[in-house]
C-alpha cells in the first residue's frame, strides 16, 4: 500500500523537524543566527538613523528587524538544503525514492521543515527583539502578513537550496545555496532607506524584487501597506520560479546527473 | 628442536617516511583541492568582492557620522573582506576534512606510518595558499576603491601574512568542529554562526563610534575585532605595529588552541569505532 502525496509530505516533515528539535547545534544555530544580526546591525549601525533623509517611524531596531526576518526565512530555507543534501550522503534520499511514486510530496516534505524551522525562529527573534525594546506598530492583520511573508521566503529558500542539493547530492555545495542568496539579500536596502542609496547599488536595489519584499516587511511593521502587495506577488512567482527549479533537481537526482 | 625466533610485529624493521615528505604528499592533495573546488577559492575570493562592493555603497553614509576616521568607505570595509575571505575558505577546509572523516579516510591513513599532526597540517598548508591567493585580489579591489595600502611593499607583505593567518584560524575552528561532529552537515551550518560572529565586532562602525554600549562591550571583546583593525591600520593608519601584533596574536592564539584540540580529538577518533 503506498502513502498519499499529502502523508508522504507530511511524514517527511515531521522527520525533518524532528532531527532539527533533536539536534542542539542545528536547533541552536537556526535561532541564534537572525538574533545576533539583529543584535549586531542595530548595535553597530544605529548612528545612521540620525542622518538626513532616515525615515522610519519606529526606529532603527524596527528597520533592521524588517530586513532580518526575511534573511532568517530565508536561511531557515537553506538550512533544509543542508539536510537534504545529507540525506543524500547518508543514502536515505535514494530510498525516498524508491518509496514513493510522487515526487512533489518530496519536495513538499522539505518545505514543511524549513517553514516550521523559520516560523519558529522567527517567533523568537520577534519575542527577543520586543524584550529589548523594538517599537512597531502592528495590528492583527499586520502579523497575518508578516507570517505569510516569512512562509513564502522560507519556501522559496528551500526550494532553492533542495534544487542545489539534488544537483549536488553532497552538504558540500552549502556555500552555492547560502552566495547566491546573500548576495540577493544584501542587495535591498539593509542599512538604510532606498532612497539614501547612491550609485549603481541604489539603481539596483529597485530592480531587486527582494528589496519590495523587505520594503513590505518594514511597511507592516509600521502599520502601513507600502510596496506590501508589490512583495507578496514578487514573492508569490519567485515560489513558482524556484518550485520549477527544484522538480527539474529532483529529475536530475533520480538520472544521477547534474 | 630447536625453538624458531619469530618476530613480533613491533620488531619488524619499519621504514618510517620522511615527515616532510608525508606532509608535501598530503599537501599536495589540499591544494589540488582547493584549487579544484570552487567552494575553496572562487567563492572566498568573489563573494567577499561583491559584498565589498555593495557596503562600499550601502555604507557610503556612514561618512556623514561625526568622527569617522576616513574619507574613503573602501579604507573601512576592506577590513571585512579579509575576514570574510577567511571565513569561506576556513568553511570549505573544515568541509573537505568532515568528507575525510566521513569517507573514512582520516582513518585509514591512521593505519599508515603518518602523523596526524602532518595529516592536520597539510589541510592548513591548502588554506593558507587560499590566503595568499586572497590577499592579492582584496589589496587590488582595494587599490581600485581608492585605498592604499600604508609603509608599501612592507605593508602589502604584512597583509598577505594576516590573510594567510586568519584562513588559518578560521579553519582551525572549523577543523575542530569537523573532528568533534564528524558532520560536513555540522560545518556548513556553522557557515552562519561565523557570518554573523564576525559582525558583532568593528566590522560595520569604529569601536569609538558605537553609541550603544552593550554592544560595544560585546565588540570589544570579539576577537574578530582586533583582526579587523590589524587590518584597517595598514589602510587608514600607518602600520601601528601593536595593532598589527594584536590581530596576529588573537589569530594564532585561535589557531594554536583549535589544532591541539582538533589534534587530541583526531587521534582518539581512529582508536574509536
Amino acid at each position: 500500500m503506498r502513502a498519499s502525496a499529502g502523508q508522504v509530505a507530511w511524514g517527511i516533515g515531521l522527520r525533518g523537524t524532528r532531527a532539527w528539535i533533536l539536534s542542539p547545534p542545528f536547533f541552536l544555530i537556526t535561532l541564534l543566527f537572525p538574533l545576533i544580526f539583529l543584535a549586531a546591525f542595530s548595535g553597530a549601525l544605529s548612528p545612521l538613523y540620525h542622518l538626513n533623509g532616515f525615515t522610519y517611524p519606529e526606529g532603527y531596531t524596527a528597520f533592521v528587524y524588517g530586513f532580518v526576518i526575511v534573511q532568517a526565512a530565508a536561511f531557515g530555507g537553506i538550512f533544509t538544503g543542508y539536510s537534504t543534501a545529507r540525506d543524500f550522503e547518508i543514502g536515505f534520499a535514494p530510498r525516498l525514492f524508491l518509496a514513493t511514486r510522487k515526487r512533489a510530496p518530496i519536495i513538499a516534505g522539505y518545505m514543511v521543515v524549513a517553514v516550521i524551522r523559520s516560523l519558529i525562529a522567527v517567533a523568537v527573534l520577534t519575542v527577543v527583539a520586543l524584550l529589548g525594546g523594538m517599537r512597531t506598530n502592528v495590528g492583527l492583520a499586520q502579523v497575518a502578513g508578516l507570517a505569510a511573508l516569512v512562509v513564502l521566503v522560507a519556501a522559496s529558500a528551500s526550494l532553492w537550496a533542495c534544487g542545489i542539493a539534488m544537483r549536488f547530492r553532497a552538504t558540500a555545495s552549502g556555500p552555492f545555496m547560502y552566495t547566491p542568496i546573500l548576495v540577493v539579500l544584501f542587495l535591498t536596502p539593509v542599512y538604510v532607506p532606498a532612497a539614501l542609496l547612491p550609485g549603481w547599488l541604489g539603481s539596483v536595489v529597485k530592480v531587486n524584487p527582494m528589496s519590495y519584499v523587505v520594503e513590505a516587511s518594514r511597511s507592516l511593521l509600521a502599520g502601513g501597506n507600502q510596496s506590501v502587495g508589490k512583495g507578496f506577488l514578487l514573492c508569490a512567482a519567485l515560489l513558482v520560479a524556484v518550485a520549477v527549479w527544484a522538480v527539474l533537481g529532483v529529475r536530475a537526482a533520480e538520472r544521477g546527473r547534474w | 628442536m630447536s625453538a624458531v625466533a619469530v618476530p613480533t610485529p613491533g620488531a619488524l624493521p619499519r621504514r618510517r617516511p620522511a615527515r616532510l615528505a608525508q606532509f608535501r604528499d598530503l599537501a599536495m592533495r589540499a591544494i589540488r583541492s582547493t584549487a579544484r573546488g570552487g567552494d575553496a577559492l572562487i567563492l572566498p575570493i568573489v563573494f567577499p568582492l561583491i559584498i565589498l562592493a555593495i557596503n562600499v555603497k550601502a555604507l557610503h553614509a556612514i561618512l556623514g557620522v561625526p568622527g569617522f576616521p576616513t574619507k574613503n568607505v573602501t579604507s573601512f570595509a576592506i577590513a571585512l573582506t579579509f575576514l570574510q575571505g577567511a571565513l569561506f575558505s576556513g568553511i570549505a577546509c573544515a568541509s573537505r576534512m568532515a568528507a575525510d572523516i566521513e569517507s573514512g579516510f582520516i582513518k585509514r591513513i591512521a593505519l599508515a606510518p603518518v602523523s596526524m599532526l602532518t595529516v592536520l597540517d597539510a589541510r592548513l598548508a591548502g588554506v593558507a595558499l587560499a590566503g595568499a591567493v586572497e590577499a592579492v585580489f582584496f589589496i587590488a579591489a582595494a587599490r581600485v576603491g581608492g585605498a592604499h595600502v600604508a609603509a608599501g611593499v612592507g605593508g602589502v607583505i604584512a597583509l598577505i601574512a594576516l590573510s594567510i593567518l586568519f584562513n588559518m584560524a578560521f579553519a582551525g575552528v572549523g577543523i575542530l568542529l569537523a573532528v568533534r561532529t564528524r558532520s560536513g552537515e555540522a560545518v556548513q551550518s556553522l557557515f552562519p554562526i561565523f557570518f554573523v560572529f564576525v559582525m558583532l565586532s568593528s566590522a560595520l562602525m569604529p569601536l569609538s563610534l558605537i553609541d550603544v554600549t552593550w554592544f560595544r562591550d560585546v565588540a570589544e571583546a570579539n576577537p574578530a575585532t582586533y583582526m579587523l583593525d590589524a587590518v584597517r591600520s595598514l589602510f587608514i593608519g600607518d602600520g601601528d605595529l601593536g595593532e598589527l601584533a594584536l590581530g596576529a596574536g588573537v589569530a594564532a592564539a585561535v589557531l594554536l588552541l583549535t589544532s591541539a584540540l582538533s589534534l587530541k580529538g583526531m587521534r582518539r577518533m581512529v582508536v574509536t569505532p
